[in-house]
């Protein structure tokens, strides 16, 4: 990539509002609206999914049904009426997934747009993509180069076709249906998603990646992700979101599976930036999303994320240390700028000896918005030299945000070892006038301070991903300091 | 019966007993109180605020609600539970009735007294009316039950620009005349601009009949006052304590509560600042060592609303056996209060396996140009230390104590009283089980 300079940025920030809220005209096929036993059905159907699976959807509905939506979350929204929305929107026109001449070229424009280009550029990167656009897979691009290694990278959908033994086994696992409430909403509607598998001992030769968007409207995104890495495998995974500026809210209820067997490592990165709603905070999207991953023995899975879109979000990425030795991080840039609100964080649960677990979050806030951590750090009695660093860091950006801290800290056995600490603090006039004096206005000053303020966890995400997280920071941050 | 059946049962016979203070509001604050207790019983686990302790098994239990009689308890008996080596003033009560005996008082200057004479006579009203009641938990359902029983407790009283020359000993000792007894004292306390008074409380039983002790204390500091409040709970394992204390600070006023929980089969300390003033210092300071199946759980609460306000928060624990320790630290700083430093730390150490610690230090900041932060650890002591010791032949169990002691004493040095610290730190040895063989 090109050097990205300060200019740049600058002439970015004069004419930008919100780059990804563009509206794709694609004729979408669309289920009527509301919520019962038939349309889980009809999904089930429309995807020509067996038995088992129409079964395992009806019993998830029935227990969400019996579900109330949770409240304990620091954030304010209206509560979302689930009857009032289409549970299933696909672009009507189902492209091939070999060749990118007969997909359709309006949703190739989407994707140009979105800077996601499904074609040579991308192959001298390396990243394999999975696009879903309002929850059905649209292309999957490197499917054969990974399919010599054995790697299995596909929508969910096709999985549960192709792949059923694996996608039985492993599906639902580690989120349960009776998980909580999005997780079994998501469970009984989901449409689409990725489903990835790396068979035993294998290094994932490239990043593998998921693009979300939500297009249509009056619909919500419910996709379930499904990573299983095999013994001594390895991957590295990535997911972006975006979708269109509307007025209404619009919802994304996902569920995201990591299984990492023994001696395996996972590393799951998130850039999110749905549309956070405008500056006076109509619109924007109800992010509600369940991530756990289960390590067994020596695995380690990392979960790097960088938060910046969503008028609501709801998501704390998890890891169960089960084996022993295994390893879990947490990573985590969480910047709410007008009136948005997020409320995310991790657990770490500790269940087997000599388990490891980081977590480093970041959260900025500016304008009006609200930005919390919520954390659960869990030692169980068996779990022997069991060892967490927590840290958890807030700037403060104008006098009418907030930053809180939840963080929950459990430990039931005495040779645990656990450190936490917060801070908050604001972007300090010394380190300001410090810039300024050198030539550097206060714009750019920020931009670099906020930059090092969040490097622990920028440095973690793979090369790609970490221009573009940059970037989308400084954007979000625009004008946020007078 | 249920404990909450009972006392709703008992509240009108109450009422009827002490409805001679129609003269006060303390009438309707009551009724208010209790059809809040009415309405919302007992807190359980399911209550964020009672997520990690459990009153199950201190609720089962068919307590007395008014204990009948005063019992005589000699001086020497009971003296080692006074810090007696200095003169103070001592308001002493035993199971829950006042006694004149063992007391001290003063109306010389300042009143020590007795809330029960407060609510009664006339000449106490206007500072009974501006502060009773008024800053006590109204959404805490465990307040409000001792709102609606409030009649028995400390009153104290310090007008402006005066020092109390000594401190004042509270001290509530039950005598195990009844099985099983509830005790609900109510302490108020306010203090005048520019005075300076020193607290230490205690609670203690004198067998091992069941008590659960339901406090509640308001303290009051205007502008300069400086307030400096001492818990000794060191009870026996039979005795449960639900503490609750609330503070109101005005500008340029200094408070430190200081905890010591060593003893009792379950304590819950809920202690809340407000601050409503600016360049207030808010100090909590707590060390905790318990063994067995005890349970010690502090809930503090520091709310900041004015700016140049600072709060020093200090928490230790050291927990063996099966014991269990919850810390929920919340700091909350208002828009307006810029400027704040607001600091807080929990240090903790399990010796045993079966010992548990739940943390959760918290913080909700509104306001950008403050200072604030958090630590919370848990681990173990160091092994490399423990090496040096052993080394230059101080055997393993003194290594240990010293290295706790150390641990603990962070939080020791703040106190002000030498003669308390002293015996403080003697409390400790004994609980770690060490003579630590040098004079403090």
């Amino acid at each position: 990539m090109s050097k990205y300079t300060e200019d740049d940025l600058k002439k970015e920030l004069e004419t930008k509002e919100y780059e990804y809220g563009f509206y794709t005209d694609i004729e979408a096929d669309k289920f009527p609206i509301g919520l019962n036993e038939d349309i889980v059905r009809a999904i089930s159907k429309k995807k020509n999914e067996p038995e088992w699976m129409t079964e395992w959807r009806l019993e998830a509905f029935r227990i969400w049904e019996s579900m109330e939506e949770p409240d304990w979350a620091n954030v304010n929204y209206p509560k979302p009426n689930f009857r009032d929305i289409s549970y299933y929107s696909a672009p009507k026109q189902k492209p091939q997934l070999e060749s990118l001449d007969q997909v359709d070229p309006e949703l190739l424009k989407t994707f140009e747009k979105l800077g996601i280009s499904i074609d040579e550029q991308k192959r001298l990167s390396n990243v394999a993509v999975d696009i879903v656009m309002d929850s059905v897979s649209v292309a999957t691009t490197f499917k054969k180069t990974l399919g010599e290694k054995g790697i299995i990278f596909c929508p969910i959908s096709e999985a549960i076709q192709e792949h059923p033994e694996l996608v039985k086994k492993y599906i639902g696992s580690v989120v349960p249906t009776t998980d909580n409430f999005y997780a079994a909403l998501n469970s009984a509607v989901f449409s689409d998603g990725s489903f990835c598998y790396i068979p035993k001992g294998v290094k994932c030769p490239m990043e593998l990646s998921t693009y979300f968007r939500i297009n249509e409207g009056g619909t919500g995104q419910f996709e379930r992700t499904l990573v299983v890495a095999d013994k001594g495998s390895y991957v590295s995974y990535l997911e972006g979101c975006t979708a269109p500026a509307r007025d209404e809210n619009q919802l994304h209820a996902a569920v995201v599976e990591l299984i990492a067997l023994d001696d395996s490592e996972i590393k799951y990165s998130t850039v999110q930036n749905w549309f956070p709603g405008d500056k006076d905070g109509k619109g924007g999207v109800f992010n509600f999303v369940t991530k756990r991953g289960l390590c067994e023995t020596n695995a380690k899975i990392s979960w790097t994320q960088v938060e910046t879109g969503s008028a609501v979000t709801w998501k704390y990425p998890s890891c169960v240390l089960k084996g022993n030795n295994s390893v879990g991080e947490f990573y985590s840039i969480a910047v709410t700028n007008n009136y948005q609100q997020a409320d995310t964080g991790t657990k770490m649960i500790h269940l087997g000896k000599n388990t490891k677990s980081t977590i480093i979050s970041k959260g900025i806030s500016a304008g009006k918005s609200q930005n919390s951590y919520r954390g659960l750090v869990q030692i169980n009695s068996r779990a022997e030299n069991a060892r967490n660093f927590s840290q958890c860091d807030s700037l403060l950006m104008g006098n009418d945000c907030g930053a809180h801290t939840f963080p929950y800290i459990e430990a039931k056995n005495k040779s645990a070892q656990i450190e936490h600490e917060a801070t908050t603090s604001k972007i300090g006039e010394d380190q300001l006038f410090y810039c300024n004096q050198r030539g550097i206005d206060t714009d750019k000053a920020i931009a670099l301070i906020v930059n090092g303020f969040s490097k622990e966890v920028l440095n973690k995400l793979p090369m790609e991903f970490a221009v573009e997280a940059q970037k989308l920071l400084e954007i979000s941050l625009e004008g946020s300091v007078g | 019966m249920e404990l909450k059946e009972k006392l709703v049962a008992s509240f009108l016979a109450f009422e009827n007993k002490v409805s001679v203070d129609t003269d006060h509001n303390v009438h309707d604050i009551r009724s208010e109180a209790f059809d809040h207790f009415e309405k919302h019983g007992f807190p359980s686990k399911k209550d964020e605020e009672w997520k990690y302790t459990s009153l199950k098994s201190v609720l089962k239990h068919d307590y007395n609600v008014f204990p009948t009689g005063e019992s005589a308890i000699e001086f020497a008996s009971v003296k080692k539970y006074f810090l007696h080596e200095i003169d103070s003033y001592k308001i002493v009560f035993i199971d829950g009735v006042y006694s004149s005996f063992l007391s001290e008082t003063s109306h010389d200057g300042y009143d020590i007294c007795l809330l029960s004479a407060a609510l009664e006579k006339s000449k106490y009203k206007p500072v009974v009316d501006q502060f009773f009641n008024t800053i006590a938990g109204k959404n805490s359902s465990i307040t409000s039950l001792n709102t609606a029983f409030s009649k028995e407790g400390a009153y104290i009283h310090i007008p402006k620009n005066t020092v109390v020359p000594k401190p004042i000993q509270i001290v509530h000792f039950s005598t195990g005349t009844e099985s099983e007894l509830l005790l609900q004292p109510r302490n108020l306390i306010v203090v005048g601009e520019n005075s300076h008074v020193q607290i230490i409380e205690r609670h203690q039983s004198l067998n091992s009949n069941v008590v659960l002790t339901n406090s509640v204390t308001e303290i009051f500091a205007d502008k300069k006052a400086i307030v400096d409040y001492y818990k000794i709970q060191n009870d026996k394992k039979s005795a449960s304590l639900i503490d609750n204390t609330y503070i109101q600070q005005q500008g340029d006023s200094h408070v430190s509560v200081n905890t010591f929980s060593f003893g009792g089969n379950l304590t819950r300390n809920n202690l809340e600042f407000f601050q409503e003033g600016e360049h207030i210092d808010s100090t909590l300071n707590g060390i905790t060592i318990i063994g067995d199946k005890q349970l010690v759980d502090n809930h503090t609460l520091v709310m900041h609303k004015y700016p140049n306000c600072e709060s020093h928060e200090l928490y230790k624990g050291i927990y063996f056996d099966k014991s269990t320790g919850v810390f929920n630290g919340k700091v909350i700083v208002e828009k307006e209060a810029q400027k704040t430093n607001a600091f807080q730390q929990n240090n903790n150490i399990l010796i045993d396996d079966g010992a548990t610690i739940n943390a959760k230090p918290q913080l909700e900041i509104f306001a950008d140009d403050v200072k604030c932060s958090h630590g919370c650890t848990i681990g173990q002591l160091d092994s490399d230390a423990l090496f040096y010791m052993r080394s230059r032949g101080i055997p393993k169990k003194e290594a240990n104590g010293l290295l706790l002691y150390a641990f603990a004493n962070d939080a020791l040095e703040k106190i002000k009283i030498p003669e308390l610290k002293t015996r403080i730190t003697k409390l400790i040895a004994q609980k770690l089980g060490v003579d630590l063989g040098f004079d403090l």
